[in-house]
């Protein structure tokens, strides 16, 4: 039997989800043994290269750039997954949706305390993702199949998920592990 | 000598004492019914429904309901289950919960019903309503974005001679808990650190005093809130 293929990204996060991902420290090899990575920061490979398995998401959607990538990932992967409170609920990022964007935009390019931006320029090029009205939750922009909770989740609850998706097996999640935080 | 009666939930049949209503029957017989509004010792409110059992077939909630003879009770159904994990999700997408960053994390009961039920995502969208931080008073913080709007501050927080500090303004989607401006300059600690603990959420918060317990030793971190509650 062919390894699964996994592929992971990070859109609007921290990359904490990602460094929890290495945090399973010497049991990578043991993973490398049972899955192969695709598109990920990870191996640094840029496109997808063949159909994926499990995609793997870290963090929510704040611009047209995340939610392109997070849409190409529906398109290539079998299952998708949502890693840590910021894909599943907006997280931190979420928490500008309270505030309008153009005092968000002010704050961060004209007004904050450490800001130098004599010429007042505004982040306007072509080349740019656009900034969305706000962070949006990955389900509710494509449909998502699981969700591994946490802020980061512990290493071994994604440990654990990854072996039993890697497996094929129904995961049971420990009281302890299942946290929003 | 109290009279005893004999009350039956999920099948299993318990001996209460007449004047108990079901969530105090059920916890002196180590049944967990879920409750977030109600605290134990104030006269209830039955305003969050999270505590809903169907009673001979009819929903009622258990913090307000004294129990029968012959009361057959469900708590643990599927059916109620989901009505629960519904309020639940509703709680959470009508405020702004970004647990990760809250001060009550790891003690709010909110969330710890949310891990009870083992609620991975609302399947409501979230609103991310605008909701006004007030820090205005010397000792307390209100973080509306997480207020549930359960009175349990307005009904227990009183001054000696039985004034509210707290009371709810307007209504529908625009009511909002505030704080007597006057009242909270002379609030004293213990007052204030009351008011945090009997909110259920980290909407009323004493200043200086978020993130004292690291992770791991917070109330909910090892058990659940049914194991918490039920001992
Ligand atoms: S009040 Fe409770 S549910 Fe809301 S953010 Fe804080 S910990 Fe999370
Ligand atoms: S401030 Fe806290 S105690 Fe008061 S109504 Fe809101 S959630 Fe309940
Ligand atoms: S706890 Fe009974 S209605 Fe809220």
């Amino acid at each position: 039997m062919n390894k699964p293929v996994i592929a992971t990204t990070s859109l609007a996060g921290c990359f904490g989800c990602h460094m929890s991902i290495l945090d399973i420290d010497e049991k990578f090899l043991e993973l490398i043994e049972l899955v192969e990575f695709n598109k990920s920061p990870i191996d640094d490979i840029k496109t997808f290269t063949k159909p994926v398995d499990v995609g793997i998401i870290e963090g929510g959607c704040c611009n047209s750039e995340n939610i392109h990538i997070l849409k190409y990932f529906r398109d290539n992967c079998k299952i998708l997954v949502s890693l840590g409170e910021c894909a599943m609920m907006g997280g931190l990022p979420a928490m500008r949706n309270t505030i309008p964007l153009e005092e968000c935009i002010k704050e961060a390019y004209l007004n904050g305390p450490s800001t130098v931006n004599e010429e007042k320029i505004l982040p306007n090029d072509e080349e740019l993702p656009i900034i969305l009205d706000k962070v949006y939750p990955c389900h509710e922009i494509v449909k998502i199949d699981y969700f591994i909770p946490g802020c980061p989740p512990r290493a071994d609850l994604i440990w654990d998920a990854l072996l039993h998706l890697a497996t094929g097996k129904k995961l049971e999640l420990e009281y302890e592990s299942f946290k929003y935080d | 000598m109290d009279k005893s009666i004999k009350i039956k939930i999920d099948g299993k049949g318990i001996i209460a004492k007449e004047g108990q209503t079901i969530v105090e029957a059920a916890e002196e017989n180590g049944i967990y019914i879920p409750t977030l509004c109600h605290l134990k010792g104030i006269i209830p409110s039955g305003s969050c429904r999270i505590c809903n059992v169907k009673v001979n077939g009819r929903f009622l909630t258990a913090c307000t309901t004294k129990i029968h003879d012959g009361f057959e009770i469900e708590n643990n159904s599927p059916e109620i289950t989901e009505l629960r994990k519904i309020i639940i999700e509703t709680l959470f997408v009508s405020g702004n919960h970004y647990c990760p960053a809250c001060e009550k994390s790891g003690n709010c009961i909110l969330q710890a019903l949310a891990y009870q039920y083992r609620i991975m995502i609302p399947r409501f969208p979230y609103i991310y309503e605008q909701r006004e931080i007030d820090a205005s008073s010397p000792k307390l913080i209100l973080e509306r974005n997480r207020c549930v709007l359960c009175k349990r501050c307005v009904r227990t927080i009183k001054t000696d001679d039985g004034k509210n500090y707290f009371a709810i303004e307007g209504r529908g989607h625009k009511a909002r808990i505030i704080l007597d401006e006057e009242l909270a300059k002379t609030m004293t600690e213990e007052k204030a650190m009351k008011a945090m603990e009997n909110c259920p959420v980290g909407c009323i918060l004493k200043k200086e005093t978020g993130f004292i317990k690291p992770i791991g030793e917070r109330k909910y971190d090892k058990e659940s809130i049914s194991k918490v509650c039920v001992k």
